[in-house]
C-alpha cells in the first residue's frame, strides 16, 4: 500500500487524507486488491499515470482526484464498470443529496429521476 | 477543491450537496456493491482505521486556546465562526461553527451526521457509528444511557443538552480542561482534546491516559 506513487504520509507513515471521499476511495482501492480484482503493479502504474498526467497540479493538492481517476480507469480496464454507467450514476447521486432534506440520510433513492440501479 | 454546501444565495434552500468527487466515489461504491465485488462494512472498517487520519482536526488546536486564553475563549463564546477562522481554519464548507462549554453541571453533546452537515474540517472524520439512524434518536431520547456506553458517567445533576446541527450551523463542544495541565503548553494540550470529546460523546484525555494511548490510535 506504502508503493502507491505519491501517497501522502504522516509522519508515523500512515496515509493522510484531505477530505473524507478520498478515505473511502482509497479504502475501496485496498478492498478491491485484496478481493483479487486487481494487482497492486497495475494498479500503482494506473495511479503513476493519472499523477503525471500534464495539466495535473504541480503541488500534488489534486492527488486524490488522480485517485479516482486511476481507479475509475482500471475498474473499466479490467470490465467491471464502465465510463458511462459511473457518470450517470455519479449524476444520480449528486440529484439525490441535493433533494435530501437535512437530517435524513442521502439515499440513491432520493433522487427524484430515480430509475432504479 | 471540495464544496459540500453552497450557502449562496442560489440554491441556500438546498440542504445538502455532493461535489463531483464525492459523487463519483458513491457511484463507484454503489457500481460495485450492487456487482458483489465489495463489502461495504469492511470499507467502513477499512476507513475506520484512518478516521483519525482525515481532515486536520483544527478543532483541537481550536480547544486548547480556549483552555489558556481568556479573551480567546470569550470570542469564541460570542462568534465562534469568526473566532475559529482567526487560527486560519476557516470552514471548507461554509459552515457556521457555535460553540458550546462543558462545565462541572453542564455537559454537551451534539448529533447529527445523518446529511453531509457534519464540520470534519474542524473536527475530523466522523466515526462510523455516529451516522447510524438509532445514534441520533436515541442520543435526543436517552443522552445519559448513550454516554454511558462511551464509557463516560456523568454524576446525576450533570445536566446534558443535546445540540442538532441544522444545514447552517454546526457545533464544537469544548471539553472541560482536565486536572493536572496547568504546566502544559497549547500544543500539549492539543493532543489531549480527542475527536469523541469534541462532539461530546467522550471527555478530554488526561496527560496519564494520553501515556497509555496507542500512537496509532490518537
Amino acid at each position: 500500500m506504502a508503493a502507491s506513487p505519491g501517497l501522502p504520509l504522516s509522519r508515523d507513515g500512515d496515509p493522510v487524507f484531505p477530505e473524507p471521499w478520498a478515505a473511502e476511495a482509497f479504502a475501496l482501492t485496498v478492498h478491491l486488491h485484496e478481493r483479487g480484482i486487481f494487482t497492486w503493479a497495475d494498479w500503482a502504474e494506473t495511479l503513476s499515470r493519472e499523477v503525471h498526467r500534464p495539466g495535473r497540479a504541480v503541488d500534488g493538492s489534486d492527488y486524490y482526484e488522480c485517485w479516482v481517476a486511476a481507479l475509475s480507469d482500471l475498474l473499466v480496464r479490467c470490465g467491471v464498470a464502465d465510463e458511462a454507467a459511473i457518470a450517470t450514476l455519479s449524476a444520480s447521486w449528486q440529484r439525490a443529496a441535493e433533494a435530501t432534506p437535512h437530517g435524513r440520510p442521502i439515499e440513491l433513492a432520493n433522487d427524484p429521476q430515480s430509475t432504479a440501479v | 477543491m471540495s464544496d459540500h454546501h453552497h450557502h449562496d444565495d442560489h440554491d441556500h434552500h438546498h440542504d445538502n450537496h455532493y461535489s463531483d468527487m464525492q459523487a463519483r466515489v458513491k457511484a463507484l461504491e454503489t457500481l460495485l456493491t450492487a456487482k458483489g465485488l465489495i463489502d461495504p462494512a469492511a470499507i467502513d472498517a477499512i476507513v475506520e482505521t484512518y478516521e483519525t487520519k482525515v481532515g486536520p482536526r483544527n478543532g483541537a488546536q481550536v480547544v486548547a486556546k480556549a483552555w489558556v486564553d481568556a479573551e480567546f475563549r470569550d470570542w469564541l463564546t460570542r462568534d465562534a465562526t469568526a473566532a475559529i477562522a482567526s487560527l486560519g481554519f476557516s470552514g471548507r464548507q461554509g459552515e457556521h461553527m457555535r460553540a458550546v462549554f462543558n462545565a462541572p453541571d453542564e455537559h454537551n453533546l451534539v448529533v447529527c451526521t445523518l446529511c453531509s452537515c457534519y464540520p470534519w474540517s474542524v473536527l475530523g472524520l466522523p466515526p462510523v457509528w455516529y451516522k447510524a439512524p438509532a445514534y441520533r434518536s436515541r442520543a435526543v431520547m436517552d443522552p445519559r444511557g448513550v454516554l454511558a456506553e462511551f464509557g463516560v458517567t456523568l454524576p446525576e445533576d450533570t445536566r446534558i443538552r443535546v445540540w442538532d446541527s441544522t444545514a447552517e450551523l454546526r457545533y464544537l463542544v469544548v471539553p472541560e480542561r482536565p486536572a493536572g495541565t496547568e504546566r502544559l503548553n497549547e500544543a500539549a494540550l492539543a493532543a489531549l482534546v480527542t475527536r469523541d470529546s469534541m462532539i461530546g460523546t467522550g471527555l478530554a484525555l488526561s496527560p496519564e491516559a494520553l501515556a497509555l494511548q496507542p500512537e496509532a490510535a490518537r
